[in-house]
């Protein structure tokens, strides 16, 4: 296993600023969709794109590459946005996020554009079809990893639950879910609308290897997803505390902010202090 | 005894008027089906949740350990994971009720198999108030509807045990999300080995001028019981038109008994709303408006009874369809 050098961390940190750059300018065209989620995963899918997975822009039907799935599908702007800043299309197409015709549907449409995976959007799906995805690799003998980004709400229903007991009837080691634990949703805190609480004592119970960290953290998050990817007898859940929107002062930990886009003025506000954070981290000696 | 038209002759059907038909399960085709489509390509899956005797599933799970998944009472599940399996390129049958895959999965289907396009199979059994003593609960009469309407969904309802395994390995074959009806009772076995089948063609049974049955599933038996009738007691000839393939259907045939005919009665052991039987109305009112008939299942649910019983009780009886016909008769000519 690699070890993270101090030179990749920063050249990490500096896409995952030019990240949640893309993913306020779409936001912005678009002139709706989803801010708090997007923000706060910048890091892990920087992570994921820039350094844990196997994968070429390229190709993005290579038969060997990791898989990727979004379950959240309402925080495609920070998938569009890693994609674009990772070689999967250019930039620009990122302003055309929610428009008529576009490759970049509100939620994510895979016969629109292939390398998304599946199509997502309607909540609790995600590991499911990841699920099918591992099982399906070890029914062929093919190693790459399926990854599963999830949002801590859609925990809430049924289906995900039923993945997480089959993935583990069957032992899928190449199976890694993410868990967005940024405790936000529409309606407010997980926690009130329907406690989630003990979350890793649930994955537990259902025989899954559970790992925890700052999902904020480049360093701790790929330091983590190692950890989790070498165990050999179990799917894998890390568990990322994330704080929604961040990057972006005004919209940090403010659960208003899940649904909602940026006027022309917050944008420029935001992107001021992305700019601004950016070069703190170029500055700072690797 | 009185042999068979040269229509029939051409379907290479038995001779269902002799009677002594073999009765077999729908569901026994598409057991047998399966398996062979298994042997066939090893990336055929069969993926059950917790009903494996009773979908068929088990012949193939003893034939095929290695391509067979059980994943317990999930039907959601049943959908999600089968994208994922077809995903990576496995061409997965799933089986359940068909009230419960599906009627609980629908907005799996729509999104993963159809939105998606995933190359999913789903076997949906005991479809229809012919389950029979279980009760409305697990009597799906509702499931055609909720499929024809999804786009890129393929519908098909085969007429006897014979047929469902016909239809069973062609759709094993052709790409694409798939939905194949079948049900639980043993039922008249009217086609043979040579019978031929395509998904998308319609088949003429019975050949006629005066009134067209088009009918689909177990009840294509009663179409040609009832027109035989017809003829003999009230000089009325029908076409019988086996409709097994719902979407993509094929207007060509069903435009063709309407001008042929100018009265069609359908057929279908499902709700009248949204059936196969609107199917051909929505064709007829935009091409060839015409005379129809519904003979289905109106507005209300099942409920416990012998298979025959229901059949007889919610109107889709030989009886009830001579009705049909003849109302339908006497509006053409009026």
């Amino acid at each position: 296993m690699q070890t993270l050098t101090p030179e990749t961390l920063k050249a990490l940190r500096l896409k995952a600023n030019d990240v949640r750059q893309g993913i306020i300018r779409s936001l912005l065209a678009a002139g709706s969709g989803h801010s708090a989620g997007p923000l706060d995963m910048s890091d892990v899918f920087t992570a994921l794109y820039g350094y844990l997975m196997r994968h070429d822009p390229s190709r993005p039907d290579w038969p060997d590459r990791d898989r990727l799935l979004l379950s959240c599908g309402h925080i495609a702007p920070v998938r569009y946005s890693a994609m674009a800043n990772f070689g999967y299309f250019p930039i620009d197409e990122l302003l055309t996020l929610r428009k008529f015709g576009s490759r970049l549907q509100g939620h994510p449409e895979r016969v629109s554009l292939p390398a998304v995976e599946t199509t997502s959007g309607p909540l609790g799906e995600g590991l499911a079809q990841g699920v099918g995805m591992a099982l399906g690799a070890k029914m062929d003998g093919k190693d790459f990893r399926v990854w599963v980004v999830t949002s801590d709400a859609e925990h809430q229903c049924g289906l995900h639950w039923e993945a997480v007991l089959t993935g583990a009837k069957f032992k899928l080691d190449n199976l890694t879910a993410v868990v967005d634990r940024n405790f936000i949703q529409i309606d407010g805190s997980t926690e009130d609308v329907m406690p989630l609480e003990p979350l890793i004592d649930k994955y537990r119970a259902f025989n899954w290897e559970v790992l925890e960290c700052d999902g904020n953290d480049i360093e701790a998050f790929v330091e983590t997803a190692q950890r989790a990817t070498r165990c050999t007898d179990r799917p894998q859940v890390i568990v990322a505390r994330t704080v929604p929107g961040k990057g972006v002062s005004f919209m940090e930990g403010d659960y208003t902010w899940h649904g909602k886009p940026p006027n022309a003025q917050q944008a420029d506000e935001a992107l001021r202090e992305l700019a601004a954070e950016r070069e703190s981290i170029a500055a700072c000696a690797p | 005894m009185r042999t068979l038209d040269a229509a029939a002759f051409s379907m290479h059907l038995v001779d269902y008027r002799a009677g002594d038909l073999k009765q077999v399960p729908t569901r026994n085709g598409f057991g047998e089906g399966l398996i062979e489509a298994g042997s066939r390509n090893l990336n055929v899956l069969g993926i059950c949740a917790d009903l494996s005797e009773s979908t068929r599933f088990e012949g193939f799970r003893k034939a095929h350990p290695r391509q067979y998944i059980e994943i317990g009472v999930s039907e959601q599940m049943l959908v999600a994971m089968a994208g994922g399996l077809a995903a990576v390129g496995k061409v997965p049958w799933i089986a359940s009720y068909a009230m419960f895959n599906p009627g609980r999965s629908w907005e799996q289907v729509r999104t993963i198999m159809a939105l998606n396009e995933t190359n999913v199979k789903i076997a949906g059994a005991h479809a229809g108030v012919s389950v029979g003593p279980d009760g409305a609960t697990h009597q799906a009469i509702e499931d055609i509807a909720i499929m024809r309407v999804i786009p890129h969904m393929l519908v098909v309802v085969p007429c006897d045990a014979v047929q469902t395994k016909k239809a069973t390995l062609a759709l094993s074959e052709a790409w694409g999300p798939t939905y194949l009806r079948f049900g639980r009772e043993k039922s008249a076995v009217i086609t043979t080995e040579q019978t031929p089948f395509e998904i998308g063609k319609a088949q003429t049974f019975r050949e006629g001028r005066d009134v067209a049955i088009v009918a689909c599933g177990i009840l294509v038996y009663n179409a040609l019981i009832a027109a035989d009738r017809l003829a003999r007691e009230d000089g009325i000839e029908c076409r019988v038109v086996n409709n097994h393939t719902i979407k993509p259907m094929d207007e060509a045939a069903i435009l063709d008994a309407a001008r042929a005919c100018a009265a069609i009665v359908t057929v279908e052991e499902h709700q009248q709303h949204g059936g196969m039987g609107s199917r051909v109305a929505e064709i007829l009112a935009a091409y060839h408006p015409t005379p129809m008939e519904f003979v289905g299942v109106n507005d209300r649910f099942g409920q416990s009874g012998d298979p025959a019983e229901l059949i007889e009780h919610y109107g889709m009886g030989v009886g009830a369809i001579e009705q049909a016909v003849r109302r339908a008769y006497r509006r053409k000519t009026a």
